[in-house]
């Protein structure tokens, strides 16, 4: 049908680059009311019964190319497509598990607007013909999305039930196949792909995972149209996105722009660094790091972060002092990381496991062995069920290449760090 | 017939008969797990990649057609 190719929103004439657009304009106010939201946003918008209406919505998402906030940024039309074509009746589950302890974009999306996400769970949920949908929270923000939930019950506002679950407070517990057997079984822990959980997932269904992030632009989009998404972002990653901005930063938080903003404008919301920088981790801790005058002026998209070996990831920026050692904060993150390896492949439990202590060692100054690291790193890299091994080597690798120089003055017995490590969040082990 | 080996990391528990088996295709990691390139099975070996396949104690290797999906996105 032709109609379909012209947006039926582009009339609609809402000012289209304004942000934020997922947060609420002032903070601290707590979470916006089932009212405010509506006052804001306008009510949740009626979608057909018919497949048609589905399909049309869906491709009207793809010409937003709305993709995934989560890390992977995989198009979200392609994901809705393909569990909407499923023969078997899907579920969704809305993803707020936040599992990265130096991220923060989802929980407070989680406490501000829960509305929001809310609806985008329940529209994801009609357009691929799901009968409920699961929204799995960080135990930190439980309470008012509780709260949300219940407002939206009591005012019969949902066309399909919503069911809230308290996250597993793990690394890996947000990764789609870890999240799924979490949901069913009770345990944080990937499982082995293939199946696609979005072929096979929750008791056998094709099963829809998508960030809580990506399900309140969809919920936007399902509003506004593609045209009113595309004027934030850039033509091939359109839109907004939410970064949490950490480390030395006048005003560490969270902050939304739209995707292809200079970096040092990011850091620039978040009041610009709060002393010299050396580098930025970049993405997550599964991300990358590079070194910041030249991190600055690279555009926050995967395309503009390409070139310097990183990628927006969930949206994380981590200034790092340069009084401040990378090579003991990396090691400090790889301890982490290794620690949170599910347990399941060798490689990952004993890869992580040696490179962490092989980067403690070059930390510390006592004797390491590069060659040794470098061999290890090959051998962990891509040989997990899920990428959890790669994204350490890959923050690794970033590492020993940025703090190139610092490595060397370690195995002479210096180092430039002046303040104890601690500039990126490592939560104590829990004893297993 | 093209043909490629591929592990179930969960599965695998280093055993390490395929190595002995294949040791055309298959080396160990330092930790004793099974390092498989992506290259495709030849003809010639096909006999005993089969043969490795079976053997498996911990059933964790398998032989895919070369049109296999490439992997899921790591999160949403």
């Amino acid at each position: 049908m032709k109609t379909a190719e012209q947006s039926p929103w582009l009339a609609a004439g809402r000012a289209a680059a304004e942000l934020p657009r997922l947060l609420p304009g002032r903070c601290g106010d707590g979470p916006v009311s089932l009212a405010g939201h509506l006052a804001r946003h306008g009510r949740l918008p009626v979608i057909g019964r018919g497949t048609g209406h589905r399909r049309r919505l869906i491709a009207e998402i793809g010409r937003a190319g709305l993709s995934g906030r989560g890390g992977a940024a995989f198009p979200t039309a392609r994901k809705l497509a393909t569990v909407a074509a499923a023969r078997r009746t899907p579920v969704v589950i809305a993803n707020g598990t936040e599992g990265e302890p130096a991220s923060a974009k989802d929980k407070v999306l989680l406490a501000q607007a829960p509305h929001l996400v809310l609806d985008g769970a329940v529209l994801a949920a009609e357009l691929v013909g799901a009968r409920q949908a699961i929204v799995v929270v960080h135990g930190a923000v439980r309470e008012p999305v509780d709260d949300a939930v219940a407002e939206r019950r009591r005012a019969r506002y949902d066309r399909v039930p919503v069911r809230v679950l308290t996250a597993a407070g793990r690394f890996v517990a947000g990764e789609a196949s870890a999240l799924v057997n979490w949901v069913g079984h009770g345990i944080p822990a990937p499982t082995a792909v293939p199946p696609r959980v979005s072929e096979r997932g929750l008791g056998g269904r094709p099963t829809l995972v998508q960030n809580v992030e990506t399900l309140a632009h969809l919920a936007l989009i399902v509003r506004h149209g593609a045209p009113w998404f595309r004027s934030l972002g850039t033509p091939t990653e359109p839109g907004s996105v939410l970064v949490t901005v950490i480390g030395a930063v006048r005003e560490p938080g969270v902050y939304e722009t739209g995707l292809g903003t200079p970096t040092g404008d990011v850091l620039a919301l978040a009041g610009g660094p709060a002393v010299p920088l050396a580098a930025l981790l970049i993405g997550g801790y599964s991300g990358a790091w590079v070194p910041y005058p030249a991190a600055a002026g690279r555009p926050f998209s995967a395309a503009g972060l390409r070139p310097a070996g990183a990628s927006p990831g969930a949206g994380l920026l981590a200034a790092m002092p340069a009084d401040a050692c990378g090579l003991a904060e990396t090691a400090r993150v790889a301890r982490y990381l290794a620690a949170e390896s599910a347990g399941q492949c060798g490689p990952c439990v004993f890869g992580l496991g040696s490179i962490a202590a092989e980067l403690e060692a070059l930390a510390a100054g006592r004797p390491a062995d590069p060659g040794q690291l470098e061999r290890w790193l090959g051998q962990a890299d891509g040989r997990g069920a899920c990428h959890h091994p790669d994204g350490a080597v890959r923050m690794i690798r970033s590492a020993l290449e940025v703090f190139a120089a610092e490595t060397a003055e370690h195995a002479r017995g210096w180092c430039r760090g002046t303040r104890p490590a601690g500039v990126l969040p490592v939560p104590p082990q829990a004893p297993r | 017939m093209s043909a490629r080996l591929r592990v179930d990391p969960i599965a695998c528990e280093a055993r390490g008969l395929c190595a002995e088996i294949l040791p055309e295709m298959i080396t160990l990691d330092d930790w004793g797990y099974p390092l498989i390139g992506g290259a495709d099975v030849p003809a010639d070996l096909y006999a005993e990649a089969s043969e490795a396949v079976r053997l498996c104690p911990r059933l964790a290797l398998r032989l895919d057609g070369p049109d296999r999906e490439p992997p899921a996105p790591l999160a949403s």
